[in-house]
Formats: C-alpha cells, sequence, structure tokens
C-alpha cells in the first residue's frame, strides 16, 4: 500500500512546506499526492505541479465547491473515504493541515501524530514537546497512521523533475454546518515565512508597530520574511500571521535575524533550527545570544539603519 | 445555551522543563502546574458569552489525576458554574479525551464547546478537530473572534496567510488563538466562591470509554544544544561575518 500526502496549494502552485510534506513521505513508501479544490484553472494548475514534484507516483485530484477553501469537513470527509488504499496519511503541519488532519483521524479512530520531525520506522516518529524543550520518540499501535510533518525538519522535494500521472476522485459527500465567509490574508511581496531563505523577525523591542518599518529595507535587500515574537503579536505591533514560536510559525531559514527579541523560550521554539542565527538586542544578557551565532549587542534603533546601510554597500 | 470548557493541567509555562536521566519523560515531580494558556482564553470566551447573556451555564472539564480538580477550581474562580472531572491515572492522550468528552456531550447537550487551540506540554492540537469529527459538529479552530447570533457562530480564524472567516452551525466546537481575548484574574471572592461550586467527578468507564494511549513514548530526549556562537562589535563586522564566514548573504 502507498502514502498518501494532502497538499496546500494557491494560485496553481504547490505550497514549500508541502514539499517537505513529500520529502517525508518518500521515507515511508510509495507517495501519492493528493489536490482537493474548486473546479478551477488554478486548481487543475496546481494538479500538474504535484505531477511535476519528484517522488510523488500518483496525483489524485478531487473538484468541488466543497474543497475551494480547504475546509476540515469536506477534506477530512474526503481523506477517509480514499484512506483504505493507504498506511500513512500525511500533511503539512500548516494551518490547513493542523485543521484538517485530526479530524480525518477521530473519523478513523486513530491517534495523530502531530507534527513530526524525524521518522524512525513506519510506526515511530520522533517529534517534539514543551515547545521543542523535548523530544519524544513515539510508536504508533494504529494500523493506520495519520500524521502532520514539521516541514522546516525536512528539506523539500524540487518543484519540478517528476512525471506522475493524474487521476480525478469522485467527490465525497460534504458534511454540512460550515461555510466559508472571507479572507482577510495579509499583502505582501516578500516570501512567505515558512519558505524564505532569511527571515528577520522583530520583538517587544520595536516597541510599536511603525517601527517594525525599519526591517524593511534590511528585508528587501536579503530577499527576506519578516517575523515577530509572540510578545510583539501580543503587543499588537503586527498582525499574529508574522508570529515565528510554538504557537506560532516555525522556521528553519540560512539565516535568521532577531531584532529587539529577548529569547523567550516560546520563541526559540520557533527557530532555533535555523542554521545561521544573528541576534541584535541592547541587552548583553537577553537569552537569545545563548543560540545566536553572531551577537551584536547595540540600541536597533541605531543598529538597524547602519545595517541597511551596509547592506545598501554590496 | 451550555457551554462546556475543556481544561488541562500542564507544567505551567513559565517552567523550563528537564528531561528526566532516564528519558522516560519530563520530570514533572515537584514543578508548578497550570491551566494550560490557550483554555483560559476558552474560559474566559465563554464567561463572556454568558455576561452578554448569550450563554446560561458553563461546565469546565478536566481529565487525570484528582489534582485536576484545582485547574476545574481554576476555571470555576473565573466564571464557570460547575465542573466535571473524569479521573483516571492513566495517561489520556487527544483520541481518549475526545471520545470522553464525546460521552459528557451526550449527557450535557451544549450548543457550544470552546477549547484551547493546543496544550503547550504535547504541543499536539488535535482534540478540537477530534471532538468535533466524533460528534459530526463543524469546527472552528484557531479563533481570534467568537459571534455568536441565533444558531450561528461566526469565527475569524488565524490561519498561514492572515485570518479566515467561516460560519458554523452550531452545535459547533471552537478552539482559541492567542488574540481571542485576554483572561481575566480571578478575585478573591471568586476564588472563595469557587469553592462552594460543585464538581462531579466520573470515571472513564462511566462513560463506557476505553482510555488506553494508542501512542507508546519510546524515549524522550534533549534536542540538540545550540552553542552560542561570538559577539561581533559593529554592524560592519557583523555583515563581513555573515558574508565571508557564515557565507548567508
Amino acid at each position: 500500500m502507498a502514502v498518501l500526502v494532502l497538499l496546500d496549494h494557491e494560485a496553481g502552485a504547490i505550497k514549500q512546506p508541502s514539499r517537505s510534506a513529500i520529502a517525508a513521505a518518500a521515507k515511508l513508501g510509495e507517495v501519492h499526492a493528493l489536490v482537493a479544490g474548486a473546479e478551477t484553472e488554478a486548481a487543475a494548475a496546481a494538479a500538474a505541479a504535484a505531477a511535476k514534484l519528484p517522488g510523488v507516483a500518483e496525483v489524485l485530484t478531487a473538484e468541488g465547491a466543497a474543497y475551494a477553501h480547504a475546509l476540515a469537513e469536506p477534506l477530512a470527509a474526503l481523506l477517509v473515504a480514499i484512506a483504505p488504499g493507504y498506511t500513512h496519511l500525511l500533511a503539512a503541519a500548516t494551518a490547513i493541515g493542523k485543521n484538517v488532519m485530526p479530524r480525518a483521524a477521530a473519523l478513523l479512530d486513530v491517534q495523530p501524530i502531530s507534527d513530526i520531525a524525524g521518522i524512525v520506522d513506519a510506526d515511530t516518529f520522533i517529534r517534539p514537546i514543551y515547545a521543542g524543550n523535548a523530544l519524544a520518540t513515539v510508536k504508533s499501535a494504529d494500523a493506520k497512521k495519520v500524521i502532520t510533518v514539521r516541514a522546516a525538519s525536512f528539506d523539500p522535494v524540487a518543484a519540478e523533475g517528476g512525471n506522475a500521472p493524474i487521476r480525478a476522485l469522485q467527490a465525497a459527500d460534504a458534511p454540512a454546518g460550515s461555510r466559508f465567509v472571507s479572507a482577510e490574508l495579509s499583502k505582501s511581496e516578500r516570501p512567505e515565512l515558512t519558505a524564505a531563505r532569511v527571515v528577520i523577525s522583530g520583538g517587544r523591542g520595536m516597541q510599536n508597530g511603525d517601527n517594525f518599518k525599519l526591517l524593511e529595507p534590511i528585508a528587501d535587500k536579503l530577499g527576506a520574511a519578516v517575523g515577530a515574537s509572540r510578545a510583539a503579536v501580543d503587543a499588537g505591533f503586527v498582525p499574529n500571521d508574522y508570529q515565528v514560536g510554538q504557537t506560532g510559525k516555525i522556521v528553519a531559514p540560512d539565516l535568521y535575524v532577531a531584532v529587539g527579541i529577548s529569547g523567550a523560550i516560546q520563541h526559540l521554539a520557533g527557530m532555533k533550527d535555523s542554521k545561521v542565527i544573528v541576534a541584535i538586542n541592547k541587552d548583553e544578557e537577553a537569552p537569545i545570544f545563548q543560540v545566536a551565532d553572531y551577537g551584536l549587542v547595540a540600541d536597533l534603533f541605531t543598529a538597524l539603519p547602519d545595517l541597511a546601510a551596509e547592506l545598501a554597500k554590496g | 445555551m451550555k457551554i462546556l470548557v475543556p481544561v488541562k493541567r500542564v507544567v505551567d509555562y513559565n517552567v523550563k522543563v528537564r528531561v528526566k536521566a532516564d528519558g522516560t519523560g519530563v520530570e514533572t515531580a515537584g514543578v508548578k502546574m497550570s491551566m494550560n494558556p490557550f483554555d483560559e482564553i476558552a474560559v474566559e470566551e465563554a464567561v463572556r458569552l454568558r455576561e452578554k447573556g448569550t450563554a446560561t451555564e458553563i461546565v469546565a472539564i478536566s481529565m487525570g489525576v484528582p489534582a485536576c480538580q484545582e485547574t476545574i477550581r481554576t476555571a470555576l474562580a473565573m466564571g464557570a458554574d460547575r465542573g466535571i472531572l473524569v479521573e483516571t491515572d492513566v495517561e489520556l492522550q487527544p483520541l481518549a479525551v475526545a471520545k470522553l468528552l464525546r460521552a459528557l456531550v451526550a449527557k450535557e447537550s451544549p450548543g457550544l464547546i470552546i477549547m484551547g487551540k493546543q496544550a503547550i506540554d504535547d504541543d499536539m492540537n488535535a482534540t478540537g478537530q477530534m471532538l468535533a469529527a466524533l460528534l459530526g459538529w463543524p469546527q472552528g479552530t484557531f479563533a481570534s473572534k467568537v459571534v455568536i447570533e441565533g444558531d450561528t457562530a461566526t469565527v475569524t480564524r488565524e490561519v498561514d496567510g492572515g485570518l479566515e472567516t467561516v460560519a458554523l452551525t452550531l452545535p459547533a466546537i471552537v478552539t482559541t488563538d492567542l488574540r481571542l481575548n485576554e483572561p481575566r484574574y480571578a478575585s478573591l471572592p471568586n476564588i472563595m466562591k469557587a469553592r462552594k461550586k460543585p464538581i462531579e467527578t466520573v470515571k472513564p468507564a462511566d462513560l463506557g470509554v476505553d482510555p488506553t494511549p494508542r501512542l507508546t513514548v519510546v524515549s524522550v530526549a534533549e534536542p540538540p544544544k545550540r552553542q552560542a556562537g561570538v559577539k561581533v562589535g559593529s554592524v560592519a563586522e557583523l555583515v563581513a561575518k555573515l558574508k565571508t564566514e557564515a557565507k548567508v548573504i
């Protein structure tokens, strides 16, 4: 039996965390990818994009209005309908994966395994607990496994290189009771936090939302995504989708720049697997320096303009 | 409308957890325990709905060892009306919790269940979605705003790219995200009053649920430690090191 991965897609492309989920799934068996969406060109393009992912043996598509907004109720019903053919059902631990997979698991009478960071064997997985302060190795007694994958822990497969056949599925009966009303998505020309090669985040030390503008020239120069600590989000400086940490997004970029962030456990949980960490903080005792490869003890209001100027020199 | 609020007793979020030397788990003996922070937000939301007149009764439920009564008392002090403790020594995983809650829902017939999106100990982020599935109810997870009108809950959700709003037909499940509200501190008179509020105790067997865990913990280990690096003296030195040493820009 094969392994099924539910893919996140947007505007005809497969999201990077889903490509990490494919990489994880490939360790477990032959990978089939599921693309569900409304009957639109974008969904068809996403299916075509999924077919090109290296390591995908077959792409399954399900089209229907119920799948237009990736609501958990219809997607979980769809997964349950096709689950008999699979040993493992996986998705990236994105907002969609986290919403859908536990629902599908309960319908299958399976205890899901959330946010895996490693695979030991077909039944045994490593996952962070306590905000990543401990790593648990857990063995599942369920016949079928339902898993979300911590994308930062698995290098994504390439976007191109495969050539899988595409097979259309019957849409499953969608339960009534939930309806999409609207979406208010942050508009940004920048890369997404979970896919960016460089991330620059601000903390409470930024003092207000306006000061986040100081990060922009640096982010522009480095092609970076802009993030924030929970403290900055709680203080209302920036929206919650900026949040990096235990309860926000988990990132592992090549370079993470923490500005005015003290380094609370909850924040470190979201970024400590970054390859290189830079911390800029005026408090030399800040815990962030204990994980930073390069620490600069400085007032961020002078350091940030200096950094922008230094980078602009090329 | 009756609201159920499940609350979990977890290691306090300020505690730096330590992995046990024998690798069987984390040290919980003598460690401060508190209500899971997301569950506090759930209790607060329920209390606000009652203050608005939307809810008529709030039942706080906790599961586990007898000390979970303290967590229920905290919810009662915040404004919940009564408590139910599902007492067991078995380590409860989300599937078992969802089944136990389903059994309690059958007895209590709530119109809404509000619960934390994730517990800060196992970080599973699963129980609300699983309970919704078992009940066949719609779910509004990671909520930053909840509006109840008639038989509809309009829930604004924190999603990866921003916010999404869904309309759910009640009864429904809502799981809380951080920005939904700021939980109140219980006042001393309310803490005193909470002592007199009733807590019913039941066992998993009374509810016809086998709570045996499906996941076995093979081992628990410390994550690899990051070494502190170097302090640089200036922005210019930082940029130079990133270019020539780390080679990341």
